[in-house]
């Protein structure tokens, strides 16, 4: 019994760490908490989700404000996951799963079939759970992307390489790398690797879904303070587990719980004054 | 209580005995299996060249480059059989590796899933069905109709062009070297086919996904990222189609004609090795027939080992090159 007292109050502390940590990249004149002064890039709107006959998502509306960090949290299988696969319709790729409802992008709607999927994917980038670099150099890595949409001379492409790499912190460390084989970089470099990659072919939104869970705490660190560079520039939509991320890297989280939001706010009222009480729960470890 | 506790040490030590000895005899017969394998090629090997000596023997080098297969006058040269052997595993290839790349990327990027198993069952069934059926489906039906249909056509629009056009000139006589070729094709198909389906299964889904996902279409994704992530098993593969294209026997003994004389053209009758060994070897007579067909056989033997060879070197390479591209 004591053992599991002194475990409580470890993860208490850590959960204070977090909260005291806790950053806003917004300028300040515009609070985070107010989502109504803010443009919203995103409108969810009524969003169904099915994979087969499994009812995965029930009618999530939401707004995603442009170039701030929205966080999803939620425990295992709640559907985070899920959602923002939706935002590029990834899903697509495998039979039997589709959505219902509208996704409006600066208004347009995304899950309209005559959407361009192509197009949607430039616009809409996306960084999975795992790196995952292509079998090939670290250049062509970065260049596949771009080269699918434009024409660039060879210094162009040198640029723009170098360039995402930049942005992604990452040119120091393989600049003399360049041409080797981007599965050959440490894993932590990888995942910044897969964010150059997402970020050369300059979407509008990215979309993180759990970016750090196979990295180390180091490469964790590097990936948040990306976070905080690119949100100048782009709209970020991050899944994570770690609550303790999500205070630190976002201005906005969502706590989603078996397929429904449970509550949506800005990052600092969730973690100290939420309304309901499974978000209450769930952020201070109280769940299930 | 220390009685207990020295009973336990006991049995500890007694299993932990057992166990080693089981290790120990599990190692060995395994070792023993692997080493049979090598104890099989080496004898092989052996007599195959111990049978094949009389006849290199007597015509040395000679026995490579001549196209004279003479049983009367016991003169013999490997020449055609060689020829016959390569060429229509090329035209084999030629088909067979574009046919099973495609199949392959149906199966797996493309197929709806309704269809996905009826087409896979296809192909096995395909693999099963015993090479001779293959053969007299070609002699019987696929030939009669190539003569009268295609060849007549080839031999009209593609003799024509200079250089090239002496492979397809010459009478339709359906059987043949091109006829061959092409059964081959049918044949290795399903083992291409079924090998790279597997492989292209495994590329990780969490790839195929980030490329779909900065907007690449399918055909983007095949090329740049399911291929190269498979090269190694796709060579793997091809070489496997190619080793069963080289050795095939009854299907192509069908269908070739079985002349023992060099033709520039593929629509005329030709010979490969197996093929000649098939028909030969019972009505072989005198040291030097039999001699000079186990030569053939070492020569078969020797070209799929370089084919090997070839292919393995060449991953190597690739991977080499790999590591450096700095």
């Amino acid at each position: 019994m004591a053992m599991d007292n002194s475990g409580m109050e470890k993860e208490k502390t850590l959960l204070e760490k977090g909260f005291s940590s806790i950053k806003h990249t917004g300028d300040v004149s515009t609070p985070a908490g107010d989502l109504s002064s803010l443009e919203i890039k995103m409108r969810v709107r009524d969003l169904d989700f099915y994979y087969g006959k499994f009812h995965a998502l029930h009618s999530i509306t939401m707004d995603i404000p442009e170039k701030r960090v929205t966080a999803m949290i939620g425990p295992s299988g709640c559907g985070k996951s899920t959602l923002i696969r939706c935002f590029n319709r990834i899903y697509e790729l495998y039979p039997r799963q589709y959505a219902t409802g509208e996704i409006l992008l600066d208004g347009r709607n995304i899950l309209s079939p005559k959407e361009d999927l192509n197009l949607l994917r430039a616009q809409v980038g996306m960084v999975f759970q795992k790196p995952t670099p292509f079998p090939m150099s670290v250049y062509d890595n970065i260049a596949f992307g771009v080269r699918l949409y434009e024409n660039l001379s060879r210094s162009e492409m040198d640029e723009r390489v170098e360039w995402a790499l930049q942005k992604a912190a990452l040119w120091k460390e393989v600049k003399d790398k360049l041409r080797q084989i981007g599965t050959a970089l440490s894993g932590g470099q990888q995942q910044r690797l897969c964010i150059a990659r997402a970020i050369a072919v300059k979407p509008e939104i990215v979309l993180l879904d759990e970016p750090c869970s196979a990295l180390d705490p180091i490469s964790t660190a590097k990936v948040e303070e990306l976070i905080d560079e690119l949100v100048s520039d782009y709209t970020i939509i991050i899944v994570t587990h770690n609550m303790q991320q999500a205070a630190r890297v976002s201005d906005f989280t969502a706590f989603m719980y078996l397929g429904k939001l449970i509550e949506y706010d800005s990052t600092d009222k969730m973690f100290t004054n939420p309304v309901k009480k499974e978000t209450e729960d769930y952020i201070t470890g109280r769940f299930g | 209580m220390e009685m207990t506790q020295n009973s336990k040490d006991m049995t500890i030590i007694r299993r932990g005995n057992a166990g080693q000895i089981l290790d120990f005899i599990f190692a060995n017969s395994t070792r023993i299996c692997a080493v049979i394998v090598l104890l099989i090629i080496f004898a092989m090997m052996v007599s195959l060249f111990i049978g094949a000596w009389p006849a290199f023997k007597k015509f040395g080098l000679h026995f490579f480059i001549s196209d004279k297969w003479n049983p009367v006058t016991e003169e013999f040269g490997a020449l055609v059989a060689i020829y016959g052997t390569i060429v229509t595993s090329i035209i084999a290839m030629l088909i067979g590796v574009p046919v099973s790349f495609g199949i392959a990327i149906f199966i797996t990027e493309l197929c709806p899933i309704w269809l996905k198993r009826p087409v896979s069952t296809a192909i096995e069934l395909l693999a099963a069905i015993p090479s001779i059926i293959y053969g007299m489906w070609g002699l019987f039906v696929f030939a009669p109709f190539f003569g009268d249909h295609i060849e007549p056509w080839i031999s009209e629009y593609l003799g024509g062009i200079p250089f090239l056009g002496h492979l397809f000139s010459g009478p339709p006589l359906g059987i043949g070297v091109l006829t061959a070729g092409i059964i081959l094709g049918i044949m290795v198909i399903p083992f291409m086919a079924s090998v790279f389906r597997d492989l292209f299964e495994v590329v990780p889904a969490v790839l195929k996904e980030s490329a779909y996902g900065i907007g690449a279409t399918t055909w983007e994704v095949v090329k740049m990222i399911v291929l190269p992530y498979t090269k190694i098993g796709v060579v793997g593969g091809v070489m496997l189609g190619l080793g069963r294209a080289l050795g095939e026997t009854m299907a192509v003994t069908f269908v070739i004609g079985n002349a023992d004389r060099l033709e520039s053209s593929l629509l005329m009758p030709g010979n490969t090795i197996s093929s000649s060994l098939a028909n030969q070897f019972t009505e072989a007579v005198g040291q030097m027939y039999t001699s000079s067909l186990i030569a053939l056989g070492l020569i078969l033997f020797f070209i799929t080992f370089v084919v090997l060879a070839v292919a393995k070197f060449f991953l190597l390479r690739l991977t080499l090159k790999e590591g450096q591209r700095t």
